[in-house]
């Protein structure tokens, strides 16, 4: 892959991105179902010899690859992004577009000249399944919501790679809307700025939650320091959290 | 000319890009375009009469965000005013002499609407009344609704134009790449609402270009009996040396558009990355080319927010069991507002196979119009079945085929003045597939004759409110045979009359005809074939029964309308499993009969029992299910309940406590539990009532959407025994508070995901301290913690659904 000087050739406007297949990582769904630091192959175990008199259609495993089967067909990828030129003084974050105040993005975007800033969702087929089975089945809203949790982030990680493999200086962390103290208010913004409604069909909701619920918006600093890089949990005041990845 | 005469007889060209064009004149990224039409008026008089002069006969205003949730009332009239002046003085200023028009444009407003979003139905109504109302205020010409890219905004955005204005109206959809809108709706279900509407052309435009739109436009043309619109973007955007660009030029595009206007499309103009040279050139290509005519297509056809379904094809399924006629169990669940035993009938009719959903709640004891609402809206969150509106309250009816997220079934309209009065100006109001009995003010005649005759009467009433015959399915009602041997022969004989020489859709509810006969099935299902090879279009009936099931795919497979007989193979399967289980039941019950060794029954009721439990633990629901049925013969339902169910509960909840038992294991064990308790429940129905625990009202708070640990918490207070009221999510203090006061309720839940709503949960608090200081409130959600929890004042902080149950025990044990 050539390699881009995101920093040079800044893109105007909104781009959007072509999602790829990403294989379902089981582990992390789990760890998403509450279901701690069990892994996989513990779980696949779970039917024991005398258990298997009795049809195995109860066991978490068997319960994934059915929710994993019918999230495939509802699952719609969307990203949309845009490269921002960035301008960093004390806890000031200037975005040309938008500007904002946070000690702790101000800190990871130290040195950076520019920023990606997208939006991505696994879209509204998703909160159906999950909304659905809340009334029917709440084992498997539970696994949907799981699903959902991880395919986002899967998808993040990959866009995130993918120009990072672009552009050597794109940074390995993000930094979304509710991190340390970068507010949600700054959602407003985000969501003017790339249009989100019309490019991949996100909305924010008043209370600053977004529609639909499995997806992300982040900003990813191009140059600066990478050492400043942190674990997307590390600026969280949650220390108790279950699902907290850093301690 | 008026705009609609012009559109009968020509191509109509639009315009194209707006906001690609701002941006160049240096319009900034986040600034609202619409700000322009008073700060840049000549910009943007320069842009409208450029698509004029390029050939464009309707130019659209510049007010794609111009709503009320972006706007003050004030600024937004502002701006719709300026925006109608700047069209209007391009329109006056270009030299062009094509006819040209000015149109409101009406864009999304960005938000989802309820329940996938916090936007609800009415607001959005409201919303687009307001931009609607001030663009006719100020004389547009027509009404452009565009780049929609989900189904209930447009039908919120259509209605509110139809309920302001007679102007025509043009509506466009956003479509992907999967050809289908954002929220799902292939265009042929959005051709069925919005025609059903009254649309005056339907299309596509923005997110792709001509080319990749070519699938969509042809489903277009093959449904819509209306003009088709056309407006797609210049291809996709690319960047190219740090700008953005849109990958078809001028010349491809036109020579794509002038390829499906040569397949029909009647209205053509460019969205995104499009510029006067695009419109042009496309003129240039077009303007010799004939003008399609626009043909009738004549479907019967209802639709959901997924799909559209026609009649004539294959026999239409409509699932009855959503009915609370002779059904203790479902009318209990009416009265005790239990929705989700409704949801439940329903999920459970589309996994046996039906196409449709009945949906009748009418019960004299309760409010029917918010019932229908609620049934109807709260089932096209599990199902995208569409469904049939069934009550004889007009006023029900309006309100359910209001909030219905597709074109409905309506069940039913008659040949008498009054009800034809009523509901056919819903019909054409709402759009809707209508059920028209054969039946009049003399009653149900007992001739074949008779019956066509108030056919004729629906179909020429209903012409003079504008709704035709397709629009129309008539039931021709079947009577007991039992009481009239000949009433089986008149309901199949106007059927036949009615199909072959009104050549219309018919409907039957099948199950009416075996009343007071023995093995009813036997009846039902041979009336169900004859129907069919009569010509029945669709049936009213019970999935469940498997006799009729067999029928309906043997049937199917007879009439060549299964390929390789591979649907009837495939539900065989099921069929022979049903012959098994019955047999089995018969035998068992003919050997508990025939008195068995007393210690070998004891052995296999203890074995059932321990089943039980066993069942429950694993979280297998059907087997728990199936068990709970079988030991009721032998076993009081408590002992049942107190002995097998709760000590399997509450092995699995301890299990859980001591992290042995993984939270979906526990939700698996609940929920097999709660099928059998529903067994229980149904088998109790109409008896007495068992006191519960306590009632325990619950809610998700105001502003938050987010409800599965809600639910959870729910399900496993069920499982305990107490009457939980589920408020739903987005609940306002003041609901909440009233309620716990109306129920005197000792106990609240209340759930938040995210930090931005724990205001709204510290409100509910304060008010339900005013408004009910008995009761003992437990919170919980994500962002909750112990700290948060005693800052807010609530009495407990439940760290997880089981915390949550030990609490309202504990609350309950003390009292």
């Amino acid at each position: 892959m050539k390699t881009v000087d995101f920093n040079k050739n800044g893109i105007a406007g909104v781009q959007l991105y072509a999602c790829p297949g990403m294989p379902f990582c089981k582990n992390e769904i789990f760890r998403y179902a509450g279901c701690g630091n069990m892994n996989e192959c513990a779980i696949m175990r779970d039917v024991t010899e005398s258990e298997k008199s009795m049809e195995a259609d109860g066991t978490l495993g068997t319960l994934l690859e059915e929710c994993i089967r019918e999230a495939e067909e509802q699952l719609n990828y969307r990203l949309c992004y845009s490269i921002l030129p960035v301008r960093v003084s004390g806890a000031n974050c200037d975005f040309d577009a938008f500007r904002l105040r946070s000690q702790n993005l101000a800190k990871y975007l130290n040195g950076c000249e520019s920023v990606i800033l997208f939006a991505a969702t696994v879209g509204v087929g998703l909160d159906r399944l999950i909304a659905k089975y809340s009334r029917i089945s709440p084992s498997k809203a539970l696994m949907f919501q799981a699903i959902g949790a991880e395919r986002i982030e899967a998808l993040c990680d990959t866009f995130c790679e993918d120009m990072r493999e672009k552009c050597a200086s794109v940074k390995k962390a993000r930094f979304s809307p509710g991190y340390g103290d970068l507010p949600l208010t700054v959602q407003k913004d985000i969501f003017v700025v790339l249009d989100c409604a019309r490019k991949i069909g996100l909305t924010l909701n008043d209370s600053l939650l977004m529609s639909p619920t499995k997806s992300v918006t982040a900003i990813v600093g191009i140059g600066g320091n990478e050492r400043e890089t942190i674990h997307k949990c590390s600026t969280c005041s949650l220390q108790d959290c279950a699902f907290r990845g850093v301690k | 000319m008026k705009f609609r005469e012009f559109m009968d007889c020509n191509i109509v060209y639009l315009d194209g890009g707006m906001g690609t064009l701002l941006q160049a004149q240096g319009l900034k990224p986040g600034e609202h375009p619409e700000r322009w039409n008073l700060t840049h008026p000549e910009v943007i008089r320069q842009i409208h009469k450029a698509y004029y002069d390029a050939g464009s006969n309707v130019v659209s205003t510049n007010t794609f965000g111009a709503n009320s949730l972006k706007f003050s009332e004030e600024e937004l009239e502002e701006i719709v005013k300026a925006a109608v002046g700047n069209a209007k003085a391009a329109k006056e200023a270009s030299r062009n002499e094509a006819q040209r028009f000015v149109a409101l444009d009406i864009g999304p407003t960005g938000k989802l609407l309820k329940p996938l979003g916090d936007l609800d139905f009415e607001d959005a109504v409201s919303i687009f009344a307001k931009t609607i109302q001030l663009g006719v205020k100020y004389g547009v010409d027509l009404i452009f609704i565009e780049t929609m890219n989900d189904s209930y905004e447009t039908k919120a955005a259509l209605l509110a134009a139809k309920e302001n204005c007679d102007l025509p109206v043009l509506v466009s959809n956003a479509y992907g790449e999967d050809g289908k809108l954002m929220t799902g709706a292939t265009p042929a279900a959005m051709v069925a609402m919005l025609e059903g509407m009254g649309a005056d052309a339907i299309g596509a435009n923005c997110s792709l270009g001509p080319e990749k739109l070519q699938g969509v436009v042809e489903e277009l043309l093959e449904k819509a009996s209306v003009p088709v619109l056309l407006k797609p973007n210049a291809g996709l955007p690319k960047s190219v040396n740090g700008k953005t660009v849109f990958d078809v030029n001028e010349e491809a595009f036109a020579k794509q558009v002038a390829f499906l206007v040569e397949k029909g499309v009647r209205i053509v103009g460019g969205c995104c990355g499009t510029t006067p040279a695009y419109i042009k050139a496309t003129y240039d290509k077009t303007c010799d080319m004939s003008v399609s005519p626009v043909v009738e297509k004549n479907l019967t056809v209802v639709s959901s927010y997924t799909h559209a379904l026609e009649f004539g094809q294959t026999p239409v399924l409509i699932g009855e069991r959503i009915n609370p006629t002779g059904k203790k169990r479902f009318k209990q669940a009416l009265m005790e507002n239990d929705m989700d035993y409704i949801l439940a009938e329903g999920v459970n009719q589309q996994e046996k196979g039906v196409h449709i959903l009945d949906v009748n709640v009418g019960l004299p004891e309760i409010d029917e119009t918010s019932m229908l609402k609620n049934a109807v809206c709260e089932l096209q969150t599990v199902t995208n079945l569409p469904l049939q509106i069934d009550t004889s309250n007009v006023e029900a009816m309006e309100v359910a085929m209001r909030r219905y997220n597709g074109k409905a079934m309506v069940n039913s309209v008659n040949g008498k003045k009054e009800s034809m009065e009523a509901v056919f100006p819903l019909v054409k109001k709402y759009g809707g597939l209508v059920v028209a009995l054969t039946l009049d003010e003399n009653g149900i005649p007992s001739t074949v004759e008779e019956r066509v005759e108030i056919a004729k009467k629906i179909i020429a009433t209903a012409a003079t409110y504008g709704i035709a015959k397709k629009d129309i399915i008539f039931d021709t009602l079947a009577l007991t045979v039992s009481a009239d041997n000949s009433a089986a022969l008149a309901t199949l004989g106007a059927l036949q009359r009615i199909k072959n020489e009104l050549g219309c859709h018919t409907s039957l509810g099948v199950s009416n005809v075996s009343f007071g006969l023995p093995v009813r099935d036997a009846i039902n299902s041979t009336f169900f074939a004859l129907a069919l090879e009569n010509g029945l279009s669709a049936a009213i009936m019970n999935p469940y029964s498997v006799d009729m099931m067999k029928t309906y795919y043997a049937y199917k497979a007879l009439k060549g309308l299964d390929e390789n007989c591979a649907e009837y193979i495939d539900k065989a399967g099921e069929f022979q499993a049903v012959q098994t289980q019955t047999a089995c039941t018969a035998n068992a019950i003919v050997s508990g009969l025939a008195g068995e060794a007393s210690a070998e029954r004891q052995t296999s009721l203890e074995d059932q029992a321990s089943q039980l439990q066993y069942a429950v633990t694993k979280g297998r629901k059907e087997k728990a299910g199936e068990l709970t049925k079988a030991l009721l013969s032998q076993m009081a339902p408590l002992e049942i309940v107190n002995g097998e169910i709760i000590p399997a509960l509450n092995v699995m909840g301890k299990g859980f406590e001591e992290k042995t038992v993984y939270l979906p294991q526990l939700l698996q064990s609940a929920e097999a539990a709660k099928s059998a308790f529903e067994v229980i429940k149904s088998h109790m129905s109409g008896t007495e009532k068992t006191a519960g625990k306590g009632v325990f009202v619950i809610a998700t708070v105001h502003g938050d959407i987010h409800d599965i640990g809600k639910n959870i918490v729910k399900l496993l207070l069920e499982n305990y025994g107490f009457d939980v009221v589920d408020l739903g999510k987005d609940v306002t203090p003041e609901t909440i508070a009233d309620k716990v006061v109306e129920l005197q309720a000792p106990l609240v839940g209340l759930s938040a995901l995210m930090t931005t709503t724990v205001p709204a949960m510290e409100e509910t608090i304060a008010q339900l301290r005013e408004k009910a200081p008995w009761c003992k409130i437990v919170v919980g959600g994500a962002v909750l913690t112990q700290e948060y929890a005693d800052r807010i004042g609530a009495d407990k902080y439940a760290k997880d659904a089981m915390e949550g149950v030990r609490f309202a025990e504990d609350i309950v044990a003390a009292q």
